[in-house]
């Protein structure tokens, strides 16, 4: 029945096309990516902290890996914590801190149920974009998919070099983003929905609180 | 939905007649024509018509050479460990979702907000084949329980007060009645919540499918597209066959459209693309995912070149804010679940101009909707065609083309022209006082000319016709 459907479906585009079974295309249009703003240094980071911030976003920023885990852990106050497996968060020290904490599961259960349970849910991030305030968050075995989304606050720590221009410089350097995730999100902002009588409200299905620790 | 062969006055006077109804729609449409004006600006978005002329040209491109996408992405999809369904129409959709959950013994699936699966009522289908279909984006959940149709592609339940949000909550949940946006969207989440982690299938829509990547990407605020996508076992994505887009760095392009086109988000909160299943090695995310290529009239559709264009749309909503008829008659008068200008033109494409021959009838020509359109579809080019094709089918009765049809005589006959204008002068009705007409006598306010001035007026015709004035001046007198 769905083969057929397939065979159906091609035969009456080409048709509707003029074109043959098998014929190419031509190149799609042709135009440029360009990288606009601030290039690498203080004045990207200044831009993204703003645009973050535009948006209900909390931006914080420290100078080490060291005072990203102090600061995180003044944010979380005591709350349950889940955190992820990545390099960052591990510097930060956020494994090591008394309270719950959990990481490291051995199954995607675990993962789930901690997600689902948890106050907080700590991750890093792949990618920064500057010029919207946007976390991009590929996922991989230091980034389930979700950390970021279950828990009522995220924090994201985010080291500088990260940090890009905006949506261009990010497809310029990952053109192909499909070879090294099957997911790649980009968060700008808290989640929210202006469903009823176009009222703004925070935290609908994702985290209604959001925070980025830039390590500088 | 049926189709209506004449305008659907009822629902329209009952809508025009609601001064509540009517203030929301004007002022929710108010508001995200205002947001958008704000993210298209010259200082927001200097590049903002440049962006539109390569979506257009992406667009067509894709569309041009939509088989050779249409097998590139099905590779592609193969490749990221996912598998590409092709189905004819609605019928098969649910089919086979019900086949899958079946042979998984899934009994529960969440969705997300998707105008291709409402297109097909997908949610009616695996709910009498005893799957449970909850939609997870707010405003689509409410409606679900209320159970109506989306009001606007983009916010579905514009039409909603807080106090009708509080009754379906109580009618369908038993909970306390509670006015509070704040806390009706913490009720809908704490119920949300447990089915996404419960459900075993998650089915969203795809804003852009990316042919070369294999990928659907899915735009949204809530976070209730991502869960329905990273949660639950099983991942479908439904489709369009026109949503395809070539490649991945096309989407700097569309997204800075499509956000700011609809709600003046620079971006979406969140953009999720989403390329097959779990890898190895990567900690969550669906075991099994699946694209649905839907046709349900689409190649038919493509086959028309002049009207091809209508297909690429992506539905960010801005030409039913801008249209002035939309901003009166509201989304539910439309015949189909797609309203506004898209809705007029492509209804009639999908279902046959005979089924709503009123529909292509209804705009003013404006041209607003073209005007904002971010892939710049000319919609009054395609009504206009769309005019002529209802004409010629006889769908719409004889008396407009009889009416020009004597008017092109009566213009082509000079002395003729100027008799009957004396004629018109002489008879109508002239108020003291220079006053408006207000009123015509009884028997010249019948049929169209009748209804059309129950609501309008004139101003009485002058003594002398145009043409008498010009001649006198042109004898000097
Ligand atoms: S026709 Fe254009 S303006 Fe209207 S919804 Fe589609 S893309 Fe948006």
């Amino acid at each position: 029945m769905r083969e057929g459907a397939r065979e159906r479906i091609l035969g009456r585009v080409r048709t509707a096309l003029g074109r043959m079974p098998g014929e190419g295309a031509p190149e799609p249009p042709a135009y440029e990516l360009v990288v606009r703003g601030p290039g690498p240094g203080p004045e990207r980071v200044r831009l993204f902290v703003e645009r973050f911030e535009a948006l209900a976003g909390k931006a914080h920023m420290v100078g080490s890996a060291a005072e990203a885990g102090a600061k995180a852990r003044e944010i979380v106050a005591g709350r349950s914590v889940v955190a992820v497996e990545h390099e960052v968060v591990r510097a930060a020290g956020v494994m090591e801190w008394d309270g719950d904490v959990r990481h490291g599961f051995a199954t995607g259960e675990e993962l789930r149920r901690a997600c689902a349970e948890c106050a907080v849910g700590i991750t890093s991030t792949s990618y920064a974009l500057a010029d919207t305030g946007t976390l991009v968050a590929m996922a991989g075995p230091g980034e389930p998919r979700l950390a970021s989304l279950l828990p009522p606050v995220h924090i994201a720590l985010v080291p500088e070099a990260v940090i890009l221009a905006g949506i261009e410089e990010l497809l310029l350097r990952v053109p192909e983003p499909d070879e090294g995730t099957s997911s790649m999100v980009f968060i700008t902002g808290p989640s929210r929905t202006a469903d009823i009588e176009q009222i703004l409200v925070r935290g609908v299905h994702g985290p209604g609180e959001i925070h980025a620790i830039v390590i500088v | 939905m049926k189709g209506q062969s004449s305008v659907p006055q009822a629902g329209i006077e009952s809508t025009l007649g609601d001064a509540r109804l009517q203030l929301a729609i004007y002022t929710a449409t108010g508001r995200l024509i205002d947001h958008r004006k704000k993210a298209v600006s010259e200082e927001a978005l200097p590049d903002y018509q440049e962006l539109r002329r390569i979506a257009h040209e992406l667009k067509r491109h894709t569309i041009e050479n939509l088989d050779y996408y249409l097998a590139q992405v099905e590779r592609k999809v193969a490749e990221r460990g996912g598998k590409v369904v092709y189905c004819e129409d609605g019928a098969e959709v649910s089919r086979f979702v019900l086949e899958l959950a079946r042979a998984r013994g899934e009994r529960l699936v969440v969705k997300s907000k998707s105008m291709t699966t409402e297109e097909i009522h997908l949610n009616e289908a695996l709910e009498s084949g005893q799957v449970e279909a909850v939609e997870t984006d707010l405003g689509e959940y409410l409606l679900q329980l209320a159970h109506e149709r989306p009001y606007h592609i983009v916010a579905p339940a514009l039409h909603k007060t807080r106090y009708d949000v509080a009754d379906i909550l109580t009618g369908s949940l038993g909970v306390e009645r509670e006015t509070e946006p704040e806390k009706q969207t913490k009720i809908a989440r704490g119920v949300l919540r447990e089915k996404f982690l419960e459900a075993g299938i998650g089915i969203t829509g795809a804003n852009f499918v990316v042919a070369g990547s294999g990928a659907v990407v899915v735009v949204e605020n809530e976070g209730n597209a991502r869960l329905s996508s990273s949660a639950p076992r099983i991942h479908i994505a439904v489709a369009g066959i026109e949503k395809l887009i070539p490649r991945a760095r096309d989407l700097a392009v569309f997204l800075k459209l499509l956000g700011r086109s609809a709600t003046g988000q620079a971006l979406s909160v969140y953009t999720s693309f989403l390329a097959g299943a779990r890898r190895e090695g990567e900690a969550d995310g669906p075991e099994e995912f699946y694209l649905v290529l839907l046709d349900n009239g689409r190649s038919k559709l493509l086959a028309d070149r002049d009207k091809r264009e209508s297909l690429y749309c992506i539905r960010c909503g801005a030409c039913l804010n801008h249209c002035p008829v939309y901003r009166k008659i509201g989304g539910h008068n439309y015949p189909w679940i797609y309203s506004g200008p898209i809705g007029a033109i492509i209804t009639p494409q999908f279902h046959g101009v005979e089924q709503d021959p009123w529909l292509p009838f209804a705009s003013s020509l404006c041209g607003a909707c073209a005007e904002v359109c971010p892939v710049k579809i000319d919609i009054p080019k395609v009504l206009l065609k769309l005019r002529a094709e209802v004409t010629a089918s006889g769908a719409r009765g004889g008396t407009e083309r009889r009416v020009f049809r004597v008017w092109a005589w009566v213009m082509a006959h000079p002395w003729w022209y100027g008799v009957l204008g004396k004629m018109a002068a002489a008879l109508s009705p002239r108020p003291a006082g220079g006053g408006w007409v207000n009123k015509l006598p009884g028997w010249m306010a019948v049929g169209p000319l009748g209804s059309w001035l129950k609501e309008r007026d004139l101003p009485p015709p002058a003594e002398q016709s145009f043409r008498s004035q010009w001649e006198r001046r042109r004898r000097g007198a």
